[in-house]
């Protein structure tokens, strides 16, 4: 038996998904041309379009394709630096690399002001540090950026409540891990943009979107065609397009189901191994992520010693040289290296069952006494 | 049995998995990351654990069919074998730090991380043999004399020993290269590393004078005449020649030597050829890698550097330190250098030289 639990990083896609995706790899014609092909497939792309945006609440107009989650960060985070002559950007200190990285860059290249918002022990953004932070410096700041649930913990983020207070400061949102898994309406929002991907929704791989207000023209990251409202060049992918839009519009992300999963999950847990912390578990959290801490365990021992069992999670962060870090979420929440470097995410999806749980928990306990002593022989 | 792969990203360790899942073991690849700020890209033949290095390590794996994973073994690795490595310079003594290595990291952290885990020992690449007899697990030179790394592996205790597997003993290093070329492994023409992993740059005093400083100490003679500068002690080597900048010449203009090394008072002390010679030596916590021996008088070899000649020698043990008398004098040898004992090819054991006459 194999289990995967490891949704938040990607998603087995959906048969629908890839049906679509077959027909539309098998039809000719470029979205882009004028003759009878181009525009068949352009009609393929146009009411893919409007099916994610029905599952948005935004206009399908507000809709721009591009390669990745992190292609729309990058292009929301920068353009919006751009679009501004403000300085300072005020993101959440436990954003996904995709928003903190472009925008550190923007430090080193661009002369931005970085302002990361503290999180309580929980995870969830310290709203009355966004409230003094607006209320001090609310005239030089260009964006806030937070994402709409956190992609280590689950945990979901006031979004709403930050964008009142923002008030006429552009607010984005990666809303890459929320994306049908619980309610999310651009516009009830009332963000400015907001980015979704493909591949943790059952969608294909290679395909993301940013969804921008009509009225902001945010200057292009990619030059060319000018195919998605001159901010984002490049053939538009009808056939990755078409299976977003199939994967999205089947609704097959039964969440009260994943959440009952993963709370059997979380309970089995503390029933065998009565120390370990739930990380974020009075927050709201998103149904399918469990972020474990295992005391006294280094996390990357567990991850060889489960995958060996047939178990697929996470240990969250690792440098480019594969070596795994301690997680800036988990160190944001207040916990230290050590003892992030001992938790695990496990993220279950729709295609897991309680046999899955009961599985993982079965082999659970021997992997547990396993890694600890792994860490003990260490610190000899 | 379910074993560990330790995976440099080099073709010997590559070929060494691929063997071992071959002998039916449940074989597991790591890499361990030694470095906490890794180069991205490998710059010739020297240094290791760049980000290249885990790439290839990776991708052999893959080729092979086996899990793979990396292993952070950066602070273990500093505390283990860099700063030991800086120490004993500073202690005007010479180390191997690739011998530190295999005693501290690969056949201890690694290994007891794997005996915890679950498994049952450690495959590397290394060239060295081992056979069962009927004292147990015995060490023995690899069938490549060009290759044999049975000296660095001289500090492994029998229990080390017996959680190691070297498939490569019995193959030279030239048909490892021909048996990755026909396993699909793309590290089959990848150069050897040489030098020391942790000095890229092959210049061993610059690193450490980058480190420990430069300061200025005197150059003098066995008669403690001083005959020029130098820039920090701990860069020079027993036996070294070159380098040394002195202005004073001898009588006959014969060259000076490096004689030792004077730490506490940051001075070298140089005389001629001859007074390099040694004798005898005196070894330091002696490990043996097979049945221990004793005070008896007893026939062998001794190799006191990685690549060097197996010198006749007479070897005992005297107040927990291991003797070796050599049959004809040996010029240059520093302390802080291993000895290593051979019965034949077999490794009988090592100590770490405090003591040279």
């Amino acid at each position: 038996m194999s289990v995967y639990l490891d949704h938040a990083a990607t998603t087995p896609m959906f048969d629908v998904a890839i049906d679509a995706m077959n027909t539309s790899l098998r039809k000719l014609g470029n979205p882009s041309s004028l003759h009878t092909e181009g525009r068949s497939t352009r009609k393929d792309v146009e009411d893919a379009r409007e099916k994610i945006a029905r599952a948005i609440d935004c206009q399908s107009s507000e809709i721009i394709f591009t390669g990745s989650g992190t292609e729309a960060n990058n292009a929301a985070i920068k353009g919006l630096f751009w679009h501004s002559d403000k300085k300072v950007i005020l993101i959440s200190s436990i954003e996904h690399h995709a928003v903190l990285d472009p925008a550190h860059w923007l430090v080193e290249h661009e002369g931005a002001q970085l302002i990361e918002i503290p999180v309580t022990p929980d995870g969830v953004i310290d709203l009355e540090y966004v409230k003094k932070t607006v209320a001090d410096r609310g005239s030089e700041i260009a964006l806030i950026s937070v994402m709409h649930s956190n992609n280590e913990t689950g945990v979901i983020q006031p979004i709403a409540d930050l964008v009142k207070i923002a008030g006429d400061i552009p607010v984005h949102c990666d809303a890459v891990q929320s994306f049908t898994k619980v309610p999310l309406s651009f516009k009830q929002l009332g963000l400015f943009s907001m980015t979704i991907s493909g591949h943790k929704v059952g969608g294909p791989l290679g395909i993301g979107a940013l969804i921008l207000r009509r009225a902001v023209e945010i200057p292009a990251l990619l030059h060319g065609g000018g195919q998605e409202r001159d901010i984002r060049s490049g053939t538009l992918n009808a056939p990755s397009i078409v299976a977003l839009a199939a994967a999205v519009e089947a609704k097959l992300y039964n969440a009260a189901e994943v959440a009952s999963l993963r709370d059997a999950f979380e309970a089995g847990v503390l029933a065998t191994r009565p120390d370990a912390v739930i990380n974020g578990k009075s927050a709201d959290r998103l149904p399918g992520i469990s972020n474990i801490t295992f005391p006294g365990t280094q996390s990357d021992s567990l991850l060889l010693l489960m995958d060996s069992q047939k178990v697929s999670c996470s240990t969250g962060a690792a440098c480019t040289a594969g070596v795994h870090r301690p997680s800036h979420v988990l160190m944001a929440m207040g916990l230290t290296d050590v003892v992030s470097q001992s938790s695990l995410r496990f993220s279950f999806g729709s295609t897991n069952s309680q046999a899955d749980v009961d599985y993982a928990l079965s082999v659970l306990p021997d992997v547990i006494e396993r890694g600890l002593a792994a860490n003990a022989v260490g610190k000899k | 049995m379910k074993i560990i792969a330790a995976m440099s990203g080099g073709v010997d360790s590559a070929v060494a998995a691929a063997r071992a899942v071959e002998a039916g073991h449940e074989v597991i690849g790591v890499h361990l990351a030694l470095s906490s700020n890794p180069q991205k890209y490998r710059s010739g033949a020297r240094g290791c654990c760049t980000i290249e290095d885990s790439h290839d390590a990776r991708r052999a794996a893959d080729v092979i069919g086996i899990p793979f994973y990396i292993w952070d073994m950066a602070d273990e690795f500093h505390e283990g074998v860099v700063e030991n490595f800086m120490s004993e310079y500073k202690a005007g003594r010479t180390p191997n730090p690739c011998l530190r290595c295999n005693e501290k990291i690969k056949f201890a952290a690694v290994l007891d991380r794997a005996k915890a885990m679950g498994f049952d020992g450690v495959v590397t690449g290394h060239y060295a043999r081992t056979e069962e007899t009927d004292n147990g697990r015995t060490l023995h030179r690899a069938v490549d004399p060009l290759k044999d790394q049975s000296y660095v592996l001289a500090v492994l205790n029998r229990e080390q020993i017996n959680g190691a597997i070297f498939p490569l003993g019995d193959t030279e290093k030239v048909d490892i290269r021909i048996e990755a070329e026909a396993r699909g492994l793309a590290v089959a023409q990848k150069p050897d590393s040489h030098d020391i992993c942790f000095v890229p740059s092959g210049d061993n005093a610059g690193w450490l004078r980058d480190r420990m400083g430069s300061e200025v100490g005197p150059i003098v003679d066995q008669d403690g005449n001083k005959l020029g500068e130098h820039k920090g002690a701990y860069t020079y080597t027993i036996g070294q020649r070159k380098g040394l900048g002195l202005t004073v010449p001898t009588a006959d203009g014969s060259p000076r030597f490096v004689l030792s090394i004077e730490p506490v008072t940051n001075t070298v002390v140089v005389g001629a050829r001859e007074d390099l010679a040694v004798t005898s030596m005196r070894g330091e916590r002696p490990i043996f890698c097979g049945p221990e021996i004793g005070a008896a008088p007893l026939r062998g070899f001794v190799q006191v550097r990685a690549h060097g000649a197996a010198l006749d020698c007479t070897y005992y043990l005297d107040n927990d330190q291991l003797v070796a008398e050599l049959d004809a004098p040996l010029l240059g040898l520093a302390t802080g250098q291993a000895m290593v004992i051979y019965d034949g090819d077999r490794v009988v054991g090592s100590a770490t030289i405090c003591e040279t006459a």
